[in-house]
């Protein structure tokens, strides 16, 4: 028992390993001024910069806002939030453009050879190709952000669903057939159930590549979010505040991940090989 | 006093086109079936028998002749006659009681009375502990139990069954083959039984229709009147087991030298 405890302890270690030597060896290059701290500042100027970020930049005053309110208030809380925003909203539009399209050119022969042809000639192009025309089209601000961030989310959605729809094994269709079942039902109760762990994987990626899109599409089209902040930063050159921000970025995509994975597991609890808990 | 029968199939052919030429899966098949009997549809793989069930089901039309379910051309798939597969075809999203409640929901009957049947169904299948399971979680008869309460429940006067306990293991199946018999009475249903086990067609058939291999004729038909239920260990049984071995081996040989053939191209 206490051997098996023991092993328990080291596997939890074990994972913290190699980052704890990073952070170290990081610590001793920036300290030891073999690196220009410019540069590469240290761990503890990172942490010190993101708790900075992170708060508050004016005192609580109980007339101006609630508490709640104040502890959001800091530059870091609002740029989270944009980014955040934008991820979803942009996420949702794909998705719901995506879907319906998908299960169509899944389940209707003569729909999807209508779309294919175009979709397999824009897949190819990297959402990013599009913030010259974006720009362009919706201006500066959030329209154009939103927009690369839909077409980012769209094809890995759209592509899955498909496949999802033509991998329905054939005899769910004939069995639901046998029981009586009409079109509708055969759409809504067997296909679409039969194609969600497709679905949702597209989801998952189409979360991913909108997460990307947003910071570069901040970079480039608006003056917030994550993505804005560390370009700002660089032109200040405060590589600590830089780093700071990549630590939200890789925070908040974590976050959203496990969200999705959380999701994931709770509808697919009828699925073979998800582990149950 | 002789009554029509409730299911006729008529000159049946069936021609699959592959890109080999065709195959003649189907050959002038004419089978009456009387309401309430038990029928099993004996052969080696590749004689035709599923193809049959599939067209008695609606799923592929006959190249020629005709399928008629009282008087009625049978066009397409529908809950007059429940089909049970041998993969079960469960839908895994859904719990057990779900599935058996899938027919009914759609049957649009009120939520109280489709309740009461599922109950019922659960109760009568030894399925009450296993309602919000879903399917992943179940053992192969059990579910293999949850298609046949699924099918149960819409009511139909046909079940057809293709290989329903062909993956199951020896001690299983016999269970469900009595569980199968004991339906059977209590609900007078006409059953067609796809199978290529000699030894299960004569523990559950009324009439062993024994098929041909390519093109699938009918060979022989067999009624069997031992009283249920039947012994295989009997002297009556097994006669009757070698009869139909023989039968049944004629057409595994011209299977196999049929494979032969193939594989070496002559």
């Amino acid at each position: 028992m206490k051997s098996s405890l023991l092993n328990k302890v080291f596997d939890r270690a074990q994972g913290f390993l190699v980052p704890v030597a990073l952070v170290a060896l990081w610590q001793y290059l920036s300290s030891h001024a073999i690196v220009n701290p410019q540069i590469l500042p240290t761990p503890m100027a990172v942490i010190a910069k993101w708790w900075e970020y992170l708060l508050p930049t004016e005192a609580f005053d109980a007339d101006k806002s609630s508490y709640l309110a104040w502890m959001f208030s800091g530059e870091m809380p609002h740029d989270a939030y944009a980014s955040l925003y934008r991820v979803v909203v942009g996420f949702l539009i794909g998705g719901i453009l995506a879907l319906p399209l998908g299960l169509l050119m899944g389940a209707n022969d003569r729909v999807y050879k209508l779309f294919n042809p175009l979709i397999q000639i824009m897949r190819p192009i990297p959402p990013i190709a599009f913030i010259p025309l974006s720009i362009l089209w919706f201006g500066l601000g959030n329209p154009p952000a939103i927009f690369l961030i839909v077409l980012g989310a769209f094809f890995p959605i759209l592509m899955n669903t498909i496949a999802g729809v033509r991998h329905v094994d054939s005899i769910y269709i004939r069995a639901a057939r046998s029981l009586g079942a009409s079109q509708t039902t055969m759409f809504l109760r067997v296909m679409l159930p039969a194609a969600t762990p497709y679905i949702l994987t597209g989801a998952r990626i189409g979360i991913g590549t909108a997460f990307i899109v947003v910071i570069v599409a901040e970079m480039i089209a608006v003056n917030n979010g994550l993505g804005y902040r560390i370009l700002e930063a660089r032109e200040f050159f405060w590589s600590d505040k830089i780093i700071a921000g990549m630590f939200t970025i890789g925070l908040l995509g974590l976050a959203i991940d496990s969200g999705m994975n959380r999701l994931n597991n709770y509808l697919l609890k009828w699925h073979r090989g998800i582990e149950s808990k | 006093m002789i009554s029509l029968p409730q299911l006729q199939i008529s000159s049946v052919s069936k021609i699959f086109s592959t890109g080999e030429g065709e195959i003649v899966a189907l050959k002038d098949i004419n089978l009456d079936i009387q309401s309430g009997e038990f029928i099993c549809l004996l052969g080696p793989s590749g004689c035709g028998k599923s193809t049959l069930l599939n067209a008695i089901a609606g799923f592929s039309a006959p190249t020629s002749g005709s399928i008629t379910i009282e008087g009625k051309t049978v066009q397409k798939p529908g809950p007059d006659r429940g089909m049970v597969f041998q993969e079960y075809a469960l839908f895994p999203w859904m719990t057990v009681e779900q599935n058996i409640a899938f027919g009914l929901k759609i049957k649009k009957l009120p939520k109280t009375q489709i309740k009461e049947m599922v109950d019922a169904l659960l109760e009568m299948l030894n399925l009450r502990d296993f309602r919000e399971r879903y399917p992943k979680d179940l053992s192969g008869g059990m579910r293999q139990r949850v298609a046949i309460a699924r099918v149960l429940a819409l009511d139909s006067p046909i079940l057809l069954m293709d290989e329903p306990f062909g993956a199951l293991d020896s001690l299983t199946r016999r269970n469900l083959q009595d569980e199968l018999l004991r339906i059977w009475t209590a609900f007078k249903k006409t059953v067609i039984f796809v199978t290529h086990s000699i030894e299960e067609s004569i523990y559950l058939a009324d009439r062993i229709v024994v098929m041909t291999y390519r093109p699938g004729k009918i060979k022989k038909q067999i009624s069997v009147s031992m009283l249920r239920q039947r012994d295989p260990s009997s002297v009556e049984f097994n006669e009757l087991k070698k009869e139909l071995s023989l039968l049944v081996m004629e057409e595994q040989l011209r299977h196999n030298q049929e494979q032969i053939k193939m594989t070496t191209g002559d």
